[in-house]
C-alpha cells in the first residue's frame, strides 16, 4: 500500500492578522508534497482543535505574532488531548521570545520555529518527525 | 524634449564607446550577480543615461514643488519651512502606561502622538471577551470605554497636539471617544487635529483586522469623512495605507498601486453615497507608506505616488482646488525588514529607510525601534529611534533643499517605470469593477502571496540577503532587554470594565445602542450616535456588536 501523504494544518489562533508567515508556509508545504489545510486568521483554539480532528491531520502548525502564544498554543494541545487526538503533533512559530520556548515545549508543543528559520528546515523537521497515521 | 539634441547625441556616442569597455571588463571580472534587482525584484540596469529619460516633459512631468504634478512635493519651502512630524507609534498595556510613554516622547521632542491599540480593541472586542484571551494590552493599549480613553489623554493638550490612531473596524468608536474627550475638556471639535487610519480595504487585502464585510465597512468610512468635513475640519478621517500591504509581502509597485486604487474607491463612495463634492473632502484624505530597505526604489515610489494622485484627482475626479491634488503621507520604516538576529543592526536598517522617506518627501515619520521585531519597544530603544530622525533632520543637511534627487537619470527613470506598472494594476482593478470586487476575487491578496513567497524562496536560495539571517549569521549574541507585558494588565482591565458596567446608566446605554442600530439600518451617519453612546459609557464591543448584528461578520477566506 502506498504511504499516505502527510496532512498538515496551518492555523492562526487569536486575533492577530499577521499571516504572511502562515501563508508562505502553507504554499511551501504544498510544494513539499504535503496535503495542506489553512484555517485563515482569527481562529479560537476550540475551532482549531475541532478542525484538526475533522480534517484528520497529522500535524498542526500554529502561527502567532501578537504575544498571545503563551495562552493559545498550550490550549490547542490541551483540547486535542481532550478530544482523544493526542497523536496529532502540534508545532508553533512566530514572534516567540527565547524564554517562552521551554514553557511551550513543556505544554506539548513539539517544536518552535522563530524568525530566520528557513522553509527547508521546517519541511525537514516535518519529514523526519511525522509519520502519517 | 528634456535634453538638447547635442546632449543626446553625445550621450549615445559615449554610451557606445563605454559599452565596448564594459564587455572587456566583464570578460576579466564578471559582475557579482547575473541579475541586479530591487528588494521587490525589479531589474536595475548597470547605468542610466539621458536616453532613459529623454521623453520627459520638464514642466508636465517634473515641475516645481507646490505645483502640478507635485512630484517634488506639496510645500514650496519643503522641510525648510517645517520638518516632517516626528511621530512614534506607541501603545502598551494600560491607558496609564501608554500615557506615561507619550509624555516621555513629547518631552524628548516628539511632535505628534500615534496610538497603538491591542488586538481586542483593534478587532472590536472588550477585554473580558473570551476572544481576548492572552491578548489584552499585549500589542498596544487596551481601551474598552471612554473612561480608559480619558486616562489615555490625561494631561495631553488636545488643541495643540495632533494624534494619530491606528484603528480600523472600530474607527468610528475610537474617534467618537476622541471627540467626546475634547468636548469634556472644553476643546471645540474645530480645534482638534489628528488622523484615524480607518482604511478597511487594506485590511481585507493585507492586514486582516476586519469585522464586517467590505461594503458596509466602506459605508462607515464615508460616514466619518462626511462628519469630519462638516464638524472636524482639521482631522484626517482616513489614512489610506500601503504600509500593511507591503508588510504582507507585496512589491513596492503593488503597494503603490493597491493603495492609490483603495483611495479611488473611497473617493467614489463618498461622492456617490454622501453627495459631497470632491473638493469638499479631498483634504481630509491622507496616506501611509512603508519605507523598505531598497533605498532608491522607496524614494521613487513616494515621488510617483504624489504625481499619480495629483493626476487621479485632477483627471478622474475633476478636483478644482489645488490642495485636493496633494498626496500627504506618513511613513513607517519596514518592520518586516528587521531581524531578531543581531538586533542592533536594525538601527542601521531603520536609519537608511528613514533617509529614503525623507528624500521621498514624507510629511510624518515613525522610525522602528531595534527591538520591535521581538517585543514592544523599550524606552531606550524608542529614544534611539526618535534620535535617528532628529539626527537626519538637524545634522545631516538632507533637509536643506527640496527633492534633491530630482533630475537623476536613474531616479526619474525608475519613478516613471514604477508609475507605469502601477497604472497597469489600477487599470486591471478598474476592469474588475473596482477594489471591493477585486478583493472578492482574491486578486490583490494572491498577487501579494505570490510576491511574498517569491521573496522567501530567493532568501532561502541566497539570491536575496538579510544580514545575520542568511549571511554573516553568528552564534554569538548580544542579548537586548525585552519588554514584557504582564498578564495582570488584562486582569486589571477586566476589573475596570466591571466597575464601569456597574456604575453607568444602563438604560441610557441601551437607548444609545438602539440609536446606532437605527442609524445603521436607515443608512444615516452613525457618528453623532456613537459620540452619545461612548459618553454614556457603552463599551467598544457593545457598539461593534451592533455593527456585526446589522452588517454581518466577515470571515477570512484563508487564501494562500
Amino acid at each position: 500500500m502506498p504511504e499516505r501523504t502527510i496532512r498538515v494544518m496551518v492555523a492562526k489562533p487569536g486575533l492577530d492578522g499577521h499571516d504572511r508567515g502562515a501563508r508562505i508556509l502553507a504554499r511551501c508545504f504544498r510544494d513539499a508534497g504535503f496535503e495542506v489545510v489553512y484555517t485563515g486568521c482569527h481562529q479560537t483554539p476550540e475551532q482549531i482543535a475541532a478542525a484538526a480532528v475533522q480534517e484528520d491531520v497529522d500535524l498542526v502548525g500554529l502561527s502567532c505574532l501578537s504575544g498571545a502564544h503563551r495562552a493559545l498554543f498550550p490550549r490547542v494541545v490541551e483540547l486535542l488531548r481532550e478530544k482523544g487526538a493526542a497523536d496529532i503533533t502540534v508545532i508553533g512559530g512566530g514572534i516567540i521570545p527565547e524564554q517562552d520556548i521551554p514553557l511551550l515545549r513543556e505544554a506539548g508543543i513539539k517544536a518552535v520555529f522563530t524568525p530566520g528559520a528557513s522553509l527547508e528546515s521546517i519541511v525537514e523537521w516535518i519529514n523526519s518527525n511525522i509519520k502519517p497515521h | 524634449m528634456y535634453f538638447s539634441k547635442e546632449t543626446l547625441e553625445a550621450s549615445e556616442k559615449l554610451s557606445r564607446k563605454s559599452s565596448d569597455e564594459v564587455q572587456k571588463a566583464l570578460k576579466n571580472h564578471p559582475e557579482q550577480k547575473k541579475r541586479f534587482s530591487t528588494v521587490s525584484d525589479a531589474e536595475i540596469k548597470r547605468l542610466y543615461t539621458p536616453d532613459d529619460i529623454k521623453d520627459i516633459n520638464f514642466a508636465e512631468d517634473i515641475g516645481v514643488p507646490g505645483e502640478f504634478p507635485y512630484l517634488r512635493g506639496n510645500q514650496v519651502t519643503g522641510y525648510r519651512g517645517r520638518y516632517w512630524t516626528f511621530r512614534m507609534f506607541s501603545g502598551m498595556g494600560s491607558a496609564r502606561d501608554t500615557n506615561a510613554r507619550w509624555k516621555m516622547l513629547l518631552r524628548e521632542g516628539q511632535t505628534g502622538l500615534s496610538t497603538a491599540f491591542d488586538f481586542p480593541t483593534l478587532m472590536g472586542y472588550d477585554s473580558d471577551s473570551p476572544k481576548s484571551l492572552g491578548e489584552v494590552g499585549k500589542c498596544g493599549v487596551a481601551i474598552d470605554t471612554l473612561e480608559d480613553f480619558l486616562e489615555l489623554m490625561e494631561g495631553i493638550p488636545l488643541a495643540d497636539v495632533t494624534t494619530s490612531m491606528t484603528i480600523n473596524p472600530p474607527a468610528t468608536i475610537l474617534w467618537a471617544m476622541y471627540c467626546a474627550a475634547a468636548d469634556i475638556k472644553g476643546v471645540p471639535l474645530s480645534r482638534i487635529g489628528g488622523t484615524i487610519q480607518n482604511d478597511m480595504l487594506k485590511e481585507f487585502i493585507a492586514q486582516k483586522t476586519f469585522m464586517c464585510p467590505p461594503e458596509p465597512s466602506v459605508k462607515l468610512i464615508s460616514d466619518t469623512v462626511e462628519f469630519g468635513t462638516k464638524y472636524v475640519p482639521r482631522w484626517n478621517t482616513i489614512s489610506i495605507s500601503g504600509y500593511h500591504i507591503r508588510e504582507a509581502g507585496s512589491t513596492a509597485v503593488q503597494e503603490l498601486a493597491f493603495t492609490l486604487r483603495d483611495g479611488i474607491e473611497y473617493v467614489e463612495d463618498v461622492v456617490r453615497r454622501k453627495g459631497l463634492n470632491v473638493d469638499d473632502f479631498a483634504t481630509r484624505l491622507s496616506f501611509f507608506f512603508n519605507s523598505h530597505s531598497d533605498f532608491f526604489e522607496e524614494i521613487c515610489k513616494m515621488r510617483a505616488a504624489r504625481r499619480m494622485w495629483a493626476k487621479i484627482m485632477r483627471d478622474r475626479f475633476h478636483a478644482k482646488d489645488p490642495r485636493s491634488l496633494w498626496l500627504r503621507f506618513h511613513t513607517q520604516t519596514a518592520g518586516c525588514s528587521l531581524t531578531a538576529q543581531q538586533p542592533y543592526n536594525n538601527v542601521v536598517r531603520t536609519t537608511v529607510q528613514a533617509l529614503a522617506a525623507v528624500l521621498g518627501g514624507t510629511q510624518s515619520l515613525h522610525t522602528n525601534s531595534l527591538d520591535e521585531v521581538l517585543c514592544l519597544p523599550s524606552e531606550h530603544a524608542v529614544e534611539i529611534a526618535l534620535r535617528t530622525q532628529q539626527i537626519l533632520a538637524e545634522e545631516t543637511g538632507v533637509a536643506n533643499t527640496i527633492d534633491p534627487l530630482a533630475g537623476s537619470y536613474f531616479i526619474e527613470s525608475l519613478t516613471n517605470e514604477m508609475e507605469e506598472k502601477a497604472w497597469d494594476y489600477i487599470q486591471k482593478i478598474d476592469d474588475m469593477g473596482g477594489m471591493v470586487a477585486a478583493i472578492g476575487k482574491g486578486f490583490p491578496q494572491m498577487e501579494i502571496s505570490e510576491a511574498a513567497y517569491r521573496f522567501q524562496r530567493q532568501l532561502d536560495a541566497g539570491e536575496k540577503t538579510m544580514i545575520g539571517v542568511n549571511k554573516y549569521a553568528t552564534d554569538s549574541t548580544h542579548p537586548i532587554p525585552l519588554v514584557d507585558i504582564e498578564e495582570k494588565v488584562g486582569e486589571e482591565q477586566m476589573r475596570r470594565l466591571k466597575d464601569v458596567r456597574r456604575k453607568r446608566d444602563n438604560k441610557a446605554v441601551k437607548k444609545s445602542l438602539d440609536d446606532i442600530r437605527n442609524a445603521c439600518k436607515k443608512e444615516d451617519n452613525v457618528m453623532p450616535c456613537c459620540i452619545e453612546a461612548v459618553k454614556n459609557l457603552a463599551t467598544l464591543q457593545e457598539i461593534c456588536d451592533v455593527y456585526r448584528e446589522v452588517y454581518g461578520e466577515y470571515r477570512d477566506p484563508g487564501l494562500y
